[in-house]
């Protein structure tokens, strides 16, 4: 039975991209604990000779006709968004300014 | 007006007694009345709702010939997009955020005439079973306002409780329709899954998820059913082949002859004395009405929580990125020179609950290389285990019956800080979500030790939804003639006029 540590909480919620504060991380290692021996009694019977399942129905490459309909306006699609330019989503700098 | 069953209202809409306007209104009053106590709606849209009803009325008045549910009106869980309504999942990441198209569901009940009040209350994306998760504050049980409405889908449940709405629409996932439904002494079905499409569903676990119908009796809930089902090319795990006869098997309610198989591993220890003894008395009352009670046995059962606990937060941790602060919803720490990835974690922060976070950090937990073999692969088998156990119980039997959950409503609060006890209100409910068949939830009574409501659950195999209704069907119809009149007449009054 493996445990998490405060820092494997930590890089879990940055790979998460949830920045989180201490008293979160710190909860949240007790938790798991308690969550990650509960269900780590899946291992009991999941033995090699079981296939996986990943969804409940039997579908493999479904396809539809390639229909033109109507689809949003430029105005639509960005009825939502924090912040929009030029009929496009502006978003916070990805790259480096030498990047 | 209000407290007649949606077939009722329909069937007055249809001879004039009374117009969707008057109709619609009497709720919307309803609501003003009693949602202060209750808070089952996060959005009332006035005004769309009456513009519709007024839409029906005028379209009734020109001889047009509408669907057995035009006119009557339905509440919607926030889970579902309805083109320029809030919606927000119960999240603060999404308040504000108005859609710009409709989900598949909401576009079938405009097209069937039905009146949408509004948006409805439930745990932040759907993840809990008490509505206590959501961010717009709890939702109280109609029955009891200090206790839960259970939860998900805790607003659609009370809604139709309070006598706010006939018809809800809800979602289940690992039980947010069936137990809702059985803690507040309504009706609620989890179609097969494909049966209704996901196509504007806000995704929290893909596999899982299935919209169903939620109301007072099963005809109506069957009515409903069969106004939202049906194959839609934009979701392409929806099957492609005729709705089941829902609405037939709901009015006959026969089922002289049929196989119901009580499940030997959801009952017993855990589950509460009342509990337990309205389940044994059902059954008698099935067994009256002609049917066979047989047992039948589903070994694997009892790793279902732990494979759902594993594989929900998995497909959440993968659903939920799309909160990214980029295109729509909230958006925390923009300032100048911010960079996207520092935009992005401020704002899922801020914007996701707590148990939200707890899901998405398991999730990635599972998924990660090193765990994934032991933890989400090993969640997979057990789904294939438990499928298994249905199929060879189906053998045996039409139906496999059990108590919908352990207990009866439990106090808001009083499972808030213990993330297991709270995961295990799911446990009777869940397997049916893993292997993707039906399962319905109705009313078999009240617990005699604290009076509140108690459910009855029946699980049909894949695409033969119609069995539950008839089985449903029966057994209400038992218990109505036992009782003289519905479970709800039972409840307390809220105040105003109803």
């Amino acid at each position: 039975m493996s445990s998490l540590s405060r820092d494997d909480v930590a890089n879990l919620a940055r790979l998460a991209r949830i920045e989180m504060t201490d008293q979160e991380l710190e909860n949240l290692t007790t938790e798991f604990a308690v969550i990650l021996n509960a269900v780590a009694r899946v291992q009991e019977v999941a033995t090699t000779d079981v296939p996986a399942t990943s969804h409940p129905l039997p579908l493999k490459n479904i396809f539809r006709s390639d229909v033109v309909i109507p689809s949003l306006t430029p105005e639509e699609a960005l009825s939502g968004a924090p912040a929009s330019e030029e009929q496009r989503f502006r978003v916070p700098q990805i790259l480096g300014e030498e990047a | 007006m209000i407290k007649n069953s949606a077939a009722e209202m329909s069937a007055a809409l249809a001879t004039g007694a009374t117009t969707s306007v008057a109709l619609t209104q009497a709720h919307l009053d309803r609501i003003s009345e009693v949602d202060g106590k209750v808070h089952a709606f996060l959005y009332v849209d006035t005004q769309g709702a009456l513009e519709q009803a007024k839409k029906i009325d005028d379209a009734r008045a020109r001889g047009e010939k509408l669907g057995p549910l035009a006119g009557v009106p339905l509440a919607l869980k926030d889970v579902l997009v309805q083109k320029d309504v809030p919606t927000t999942c119960g999240s603060k990441i999404l308040e504000g955020w108005r859609p710009p198209y409709d989900s598949t569901v909401v576009a079938n009940l405009k097209n069937a005439g039905v009146v949408i009040l509004g948006k409805t209350n439930m745990d932040e994306f759907a993840m809990g079973s008490s509505t206590e998760n959501s961010a717009y504050g709890p939702t109280h049980n109609p029955w009891d306002l200090t206790r839960i409405p259970g939860g998900s889908g805790g607003g659609s449940s009370a809604a139709l409780a309070a006598f706010e709405a006939p018809l809800a629409i809800g979602t289940d996932t690992g039980g947010s329709i069936r137990q809702p439904a059985a803690v507040t002494g309504t009706v609620g079905v989890k179609p097969t899954y494909g049966g209704v499409s996901r196509y504007g569903l806000i995704a929290f676990s893909s596999s899982l998820d299935q919209a169903g119908p939620c109301a007072r009796t099963v005809l109506d809930t069957a009515l409903l059913h069969e106004v939202i089902a049906g194959h839609d090319p934009r979701d392409s795990t929806s099957i492609n082949a005729p709705v089941p006869q829902v609405v037939a098997a709901a009015k006959s309610g026969d089922v002289k002859g049929m196989k119901i198989g009580v499940v030997k591993e959801l009952n017993g220890d855990g589950y509460q004395a009342g509990v337990r003894q309205r389940f044994e008395e059902s059954l008698e009352l099935l067994a009256k009405a002609g049917a066979e009670i047989v047992e039948v046995s589903a070994p694997n059962f009892e790793y279902a929580l732990a494979a759902y606990y594993l594989i929900a937060p998995s497909e959440c941790s993968s659903n939920l990125a799309r909160f990214d602060a980029m295109r729509y919803g909230l958006r925390v720490g923009d300032t100048d020179g911010a960079s996207a990835e520092s935009v992005m974690n401020m704002t899922r922060e801020v914007g996701f609950g707590r148990e939200v976070k707890r899901r998405i950090l398991l999730g990635t937990y599972a998924l990660s290389s090193g765990y994934y073999d032991a933890y989400y692969g090993s969640a997979q088998k057990v789904r294939t285990l438990i499928t298994q156990d249905f199929n060879k119980a189906f053998e045996k039997c039409d139906v496999m019956v059990s108590p919908t959950c352990p207990t009866t409503a439990f106090k808001i609060g009083e499972k808030a800080d213990d993330p297991l006890a709270m995961y295990l209100n799911d446990i009777a409910t869940i397997p049916v979500n893993m292997a993707g068949i039906g399962g319905m939830s109705l009313p078999s009574g009240v617990a005699p030790e604290d009076g509140l409501p108690v459910g009855f659950q029946i699980m049909s195999p894949v695409m033969q939804d119609q069995r539950m209704y008839s089985v449903g069907a029966a057994l209400e119809a038992a218990l109505l003639s036992k009782w003289g009149a519905p479970l709800l007449s039972q409840a307390p009054a809220l105040g105003g006029a109803a």
